[in-house]
Parts: structure tokens; sequence; C-alpha cells
């Protein structure tokens, strides 16, 4: 067990280990979805959500089913299965009883449950041997950084419309170039804090 | 046999799931600064699409429509945790390089894709091949970013110093940000020169 306080953890998940900036997780919906702030937002609050709720369940699920039972090599399809299951729950308790963030949210939670980003946090989470408190701080930094990135992205793009670029480089060719620049950028955190 | 042969194309150049569907390129640039890593990653890819696609195939006849997505994941998750298990016994040292990369293969969206997409309504034996294609045609991109990378990052290709003691070693190739901009150069030439067919009107530069 590492000793590294939760919050260090918190802050290193959303600057310097970001996920998609830095681990690649989660390029899928990032490049697809990146084209409005307002749904980019959305959809980082439902991720950041997902992964603070999957990354406990999951930590738990881990170490006191299949620890014990040393069926730890069955975690990849524990982990997808409870990651579906999870999205499932949330989506109808969401439309049974908050019909207005259902609408906001609705269409982008089937969408998370194939986000690599969710089940990238569960499994570093248990090579790095995290423990409750770093793994949900793990989880939530981890959100809030690939919500960062997603909108700072759809700002940018927004900007790219009136701009003449090369043919060919259009869509997601300029999107991961851009990705690449903040990429740069974000190395310049990396002298904060770091883990791993 | 010209199904065949569409199915060979189709799979290594004209719908290359990496630069012409953009899947799965999660766990394509993670591994993709050592061209060892990238070498290993691209077979294991290889063998799960291949597999999968071949079980999703025999049974397709038999998975009700409604539960197949769960099915198809469950039947993906299998053949990666066999990977995993292959890697962890034989090759330590690599199991540790891939680190996580190896259990987000599940996730990958090449193979969902085209379990959903092929495998569902066509043979076995072809399904498998075309699996087995699209690994072969995202091994080629993936070989391709890594070679640039180790080469202008470490000045090696597979390990093996080629650009001698004098080389500058370009450290920004290698960290995450070379990473994506090489992958944005490579979907930008493969768009230039090998598509110009869909960008109505051709080049005009």
């Amino acid at each position: 067990m590492i000793d590294i306080h939760p919050m260090v953890i918190f802050f290193a998940a959303i600057f310097t280990n970001n996920m998609i900036l830095s681990n690649f997780l989660g390029m899928c919906s990032f490049i697809a979805v990146s084209n409005e702030i307002r749904t980019s937002l959305s959809l980082g609050q439902a991720v950041t959500f997902v992964l603070g709720c999957t990354s406990l369940i999951n930590y738990f699920v881990y170490h006191y089913v299949l620890v014990p039972l040393s069926l730890e090599y069955l975690r990849f399809i524990v982990f997808i299965i409870v990651i579906a299951a999870f999205v499932q729950l949330v989506e109808m308790i969401i439309e049974r009883y908050f019909e207005t963030l259902y609408y906001s949210l609705g269409i982008f939670l089937p969408l998370i449950t194939v986000n690599c980003a969710i089940l990238g946090v569960s499994l570093f989470m248990i090579i790095r041997e995290y423990n409750l408190f770093q793994s949900f701080a793990f989880g939530i930094g981890s959100g809030l950084g690939w919500t960062l990135a997603i909108v700072a992205m759809a700002g940018i793009r927004k900007r790219l419309q009136s701009a003449s670029i090369p043919k060919g480089l259009e869509g997601p060719g300029i999107t991961l170039i851009i990705t690449g620049i903040m990429a740069l950028a974000f190395l310049g955190f990396s002298g904060i804090v770091q883990i791993q | 046999m010209s199904e065949m042969r569409n199915v060979i194309r189709n799979g290594i150049y004209k719908d290359n799931p990496v630069f012409r569907q953009i899947l799965g390129i999660c766990s394509t640039l993670a591994v993709t600064n050592l061209m060892m890593n990238s070498f290993v990653m691209g077979v294991g890819l290889m063998f799960v699409t291949g597999f999968s696609s071949l079980t999703v195939s025999i049974l397709r006849r038999y998975t009700p429509k409604h539960i197949r997505m769960m099915v198809q994941t469950l039947i993906i998750s299998a053949y990666v945790i066999a990977l995993d298990l292959f890697l962890k016994a034989y090759w330590p040292s690599m199991s540790k390089a891939l680190g996580p990369y190896v259990g987000l293969i599940i996730t990958n969206c090449i193979i969902m894709g085209r379990a959903e997409a092929f495998a569902q309504k066509n043979k076995p034996l072809i399904s498998f091949i075309d699996g087995l294609l699209m690994g072969i045609g995202y091994t080629i991109v993936l070989l391709f970013i890594a070679f640039f990378r180790e080469l202008l990052g470490f000045g090696s290709i597979f390990g093996i110093a080629v650009l001698g003691e004098n080389w500058v070693k370009w450290t920004l190739m290698i960290m995450p940000p070379g990473a994506f901009f090489m992958l944005g150069i490579v979907i930008w030439l493969t768009h230039r020169f090998f598509h110009e067919d869909d960008t109505e009107g051709g080049t005009q530069s």
C-alpha cells in the first residue's frame, strides 16, 4: 500500500495524470462529443458521477469478494458488469425521479459504459494498490480532469469553425493535433505533484 | 472468393479501424512509445478480435437479440482474460509494461464494432478472417506510429540502436503529446493520399 495523501492523488488525477492527456483514455467520446460546450459539460458531469461511484463499488467488490475467493483474474469481467449495471441503474433512477436531469444527461449515460476511462480508473486503482479514500479521490479527480479537457476542447473547436484548415486535416486530424498541444501545456503541471 | 478479397481490402486499407473509423485509439496510443510493446499489443488485439468474432458468429443464432451486447462483452472479456493470463505467465515484464492497457482491450470499440457490424450477420469462418484482418490493419497503424516515436525518441528500432551515439533524443516524442501529434499526422496523410476519392472534388492544392 503506497502512502500518498488522497488530496495529492485528486489533484494529480486532474492535472498531471489527466485521463485523456496523459493516459489516452476516453478518447472515443472525447473526439465524437467535443463539439459543443454545453453537451460536453453534461457528459463530463455524468462521467465524473459514474467514475466516483464505480471506483467505490469496484473497490469493495475487488477487495471483499474477488480477493477472498482468489478470483482476481476475473476482475475484467466483473468490473465491466458492475459498470454496465450501475449505469443502467442510474439511468432508471434518473428517469423516474429527476426528469429534467434525464433529458440533459440521459442520452449520454449508455455511452459511458464503453468509455475506456471508467474501466481504466478501476484497473489503475487496483494496479497502484490504492486504499479506499485514495481510490475515491482518484475516481473523482479523473472525472474532473476528463471534464476539464473535453470542455476546453469544445471551446477551442468552436473557434475552429471559422478557421481555414488544410484539407484532410479537418475533423479528427486537427482535434488530435490540438489535443497534442493541450497535452504539451499540461506537461507544464508535471512539477507540482507526481503519481507514477 | 470475391467476398474474401473484399474483406481483406476493407480490413487493411479501406475501412482500417484506426484511421478510417477513429475507433479504438484509447489503447492504441498509450503503448506506442516502443515498437515491441505495440507489436505485442497488436498481436494480442488480433487474437481477441479474431476469436471473439468467430465465437459471436457461431453463437449468433442462439443469442437473444436484446441481450446480445452483454453476450458479446462477456465473450470479449473471456478472451482478454486468456490473453492477460498468458502474458502474465510467460512474459511478466511485458505484462507489467502494458499495465492496464491489456484489460482495456475489452472497451476497445473495434472489437465490439466488428462483432456488431460483421460477425452478427456472417458465417463463422469469414467473420474470423474479418476480425483477424481488422487486427492486422490496427497493428500496422500501431507499428507505424511506434516506428517514428521510438526512432526519434530513443534513436532505436525494436530496442536496437540505429541512429548512433550522437543522436539528440526527442524526448517529446516518447511523451503523450508525441502520440497525439503522430496520430494526427497519420490521419492527415491517409486522408490526403489514400482517400481522395471520398473527399468531394479531390484536393485543390
